[in-house]
């Protein structure tokens, strides 16, 4: 298999296979999380249980009192990484490009310059976070193998589309191959790691609330 | 008029009327352009100067032509052509006169004399199905045609991309088993110029060198000069600044195509294709697909024509996707599945569930 043919590959049956898994493992995880139910509560409500439900939502975007300064690599690294991902995802060109092609809905995207330095700044983030999940007790401690293998799926999309875009290493045509094989690993596991949060952190973090604020406890 | 057949080449340019510095001209030019060293272009004057007119037999197998037509045609009347009238090109059944028992007596003739010396010409794919019957000329296969002539030449260039890579001919589902050159000569050094059809002056850029340098210039992993494919299009196309800016035209006739954006959305393969087009262009310099307004078709990569389609872009699924409508229906019926279990494991624990009442706490 030469490289023109591993790049057709990724992009057609291997695509259609990540897709496929991505698609089968969202659909079968939701159902299966927000069909268990949890018993009726009957006590009465002490708070509006709804409106903590969203109020948390927001409430756990911004980190708890003293949290900040605790572990800003966290929270600031967090943010960073995150923000950079979706901008990368979903204003690169090429990216919404395949999105169009597969949902058929499009929107305006950012200069590849700027998406560059995004990717920079995000691969960055990414590597603090790890330096700092390995250099932390604590966080070394509470980090077992999903952990490192997660970081390593998300990582690996971001660094190799940036080498082909730098065109480091490797020829564009592989390294441009090697992105597309990366990114469909990444969409395979995603439902059955915890990397899944992409779907239920709202989700859980509104049903915490929800409950917190029937209790009397709104937060 | 003829020309002396064992006059050197300089004294045949000037008996065509080649001025002495039009000729050094065309040899820096040829040597800036394949990136070798300036001092090269004197030696490229020099050994090319004094070079006989090298034997050049090109055998073209299943083919359609158009690699002829490239360099007969649009460099017509160039220097780079005249330098093409130069070798001598002693078997061409596309451009010779002679046909027939007349034709093959020619090839046999150029063999023989000049045993162990001769470049070897190859455009179109060899066909090795039926034993290679898809394809034959005066009754004899292409694979023994190319075998045979493979053993006395000293170099062998695949030109065009059926020649380097299998080509068309090589396309799903490839009814005539055709495959390139190289798959089937390994014991000759080959150099790929590959293109549908080729730049023309990669052609006489490659003949330059063997004649100057007396071996084949660097070649990449696909077996191409590194000279003219060092690069991809993407890297050097004028309209790059559009890409960067995200400005595409989204079709053929709208204000992005009128204003000569960036065509990767039409399905533009420049950032995949590696060759020379965007920089030395075409029919004398004066256009080149890209700035005729159609995005490159990567004719110069292996199987381009099975590689997704002309009109995609280069992020978009190359099939169309097969198998996800029905993951989504496993991934429902899954998650249903496992709801039901869940919901019946919950009723039986519930059923089976017994109320305590104060007389158990007390017994």
């Amino acid at each position: 298999m030469n490289e023109m043919q591993f790049l057709t590959w990724v992009r057609g049956p291997g695509l259609d296979i990540a897709l496929s898994l991505f698609v089968l493992g969202v659909l079968w995880r939701l159902i299966e999380i927000y069909s268990l139910g949890r018993k009726k509560d009957l006590s009465a409500p002490r708070h509006k249980p709804g409106a903590s439900g969203w109020h948390t939502i927001a409430r756990r975007s911004v980190p708890p009192e003293g949290m900040f300064k605790t572990s800003p690599v966290s929270y600031v690294g967090g943010y960073v990484f995150h923000i950079g991902l979706a901008i990368i995802i979903f204003l690169f060109i090429p990216h919404i490009k395949l999105i169009e092609s597969l949902v058929g809905v499009s929107w305006p995207g950012l200069p590849s310059q700027v998406v560059d330095l995004v990717t920079v700044v995000t691969l960055a983030a990414m590597i603090v976070l790890l330096a700092d999940r390995i250099m932390k007790p604590t966080k070394r401690y509470l980090s077992g193998f999903q952990d490192w293998f997660t970081w390593t799926l998300t990582f690996l999309p971001v660094l190799t589309g940036w080498l082909a875009v730098q065109h480091l290493l490797l020829p564009y045509t592989t390294m441009l191959a090697l992105h597309i094989l990366t990114a469909e690993l990444l969409l395979v596991f995603i439902p059955f790691t915890k990397l899944f949060h992409a779907f239920t952190v709202f989700g859980s973090r509104w049903f915490n609330g929800a409950v917190n604020g029937h209790k009397g406890v709104p937060v | 008029m003829t020309m002396n057949k064992n006059a050197k080449l300089l004294e045949n340019l000037e008996w065509q009327g080649v001025s002495r510095r039009t000729f050094l001209k065309y040899c820096a030019t040829l040597a800036s352009l394949m990136a070798l060293p300036p001092s090269a272009g004197r030696a490229m004057a020099e050994a090319l100067a004094q070079a006989k007119r090298p034997s050049v037999i090109w055998l073209p197998f299943q083919e359609c032509t158009g690699c002829t037509e490239s360099i007969t045609r649009s460099h017509s009347p160039s220097i780079e052509g005249m330098i093409f009238d130069m070798i001598s090109l002693d078997y061409q059944e596309t451009l010779m006169a002679a046909a027939g028992h007349q034709a093959e007596e020619a090839l046999h003739k150029a063999m023989q004399d000049n045993m162990g010396k001769y470049v070897l010409i190859i455009d179109g794919s060899v066909a090795t199905g039926l034993d290679g019957a898809y394809s034959c000329i005066a009754g004899r296969t292409n694979l023994e045609a190319l075998r045979e002539a493979a053993q006395g030449a000293a170099a062998i260039i695949a030109l065009g991309s059926c020649a380097a890579y299998g080509g068309i001919p090589k396309a799903k589902p490839n009814p005539t088993g055709a495959v390139a050159v190289s798959d089937i000569i390994k014991d000759k050094p080959i150099v790929n110029i590959p293109g549908c059809p080729p730049i023309p002056v990669v052609i006489t850029g490659v003949l330059a060198h063997y004649l100057t340098f007396g071996s084949l210039p660097e070649l990449d992993k696909l077996g191409r000069p590194k000279a003219f494919y060092g690069e991809t299009i993407h890297d050097r196309c004028y309209r790059r600044p559009f890409y960067d800016q995200g400005k595409f035209a989204k079709s053929f006739d709208d204000e992005g195509a009128r204003k000569g954006w960036c065509l990767f959305e039409l399905g533009c393969k420049g950032p995949v294709t590696y060759n020379a087009c965007a920089s030395v262009k075409w029919n004398g310099g004066a256009s080149w697909p890209v700035e005729a307004g159609h995005g490159c078709l990567g004719c110069s990569e292996p199987d381009f024509w099975d590689a997704g389609g002309f009109y995609k872009a280069l992020s978009m699924p190359a099939d169309p996707l097969k198998m996800t409508a029905g993951a989504a229906l496993a991934g429902a019926v899954a998650g249903v599945a496992i709801t039901v279990a869940n919901r019946a494991k919950k009723g039986a624990a519930k059923a089976a569930h017994e109320t305590t009442t104060l007389a158990d706490l007390e017994k």
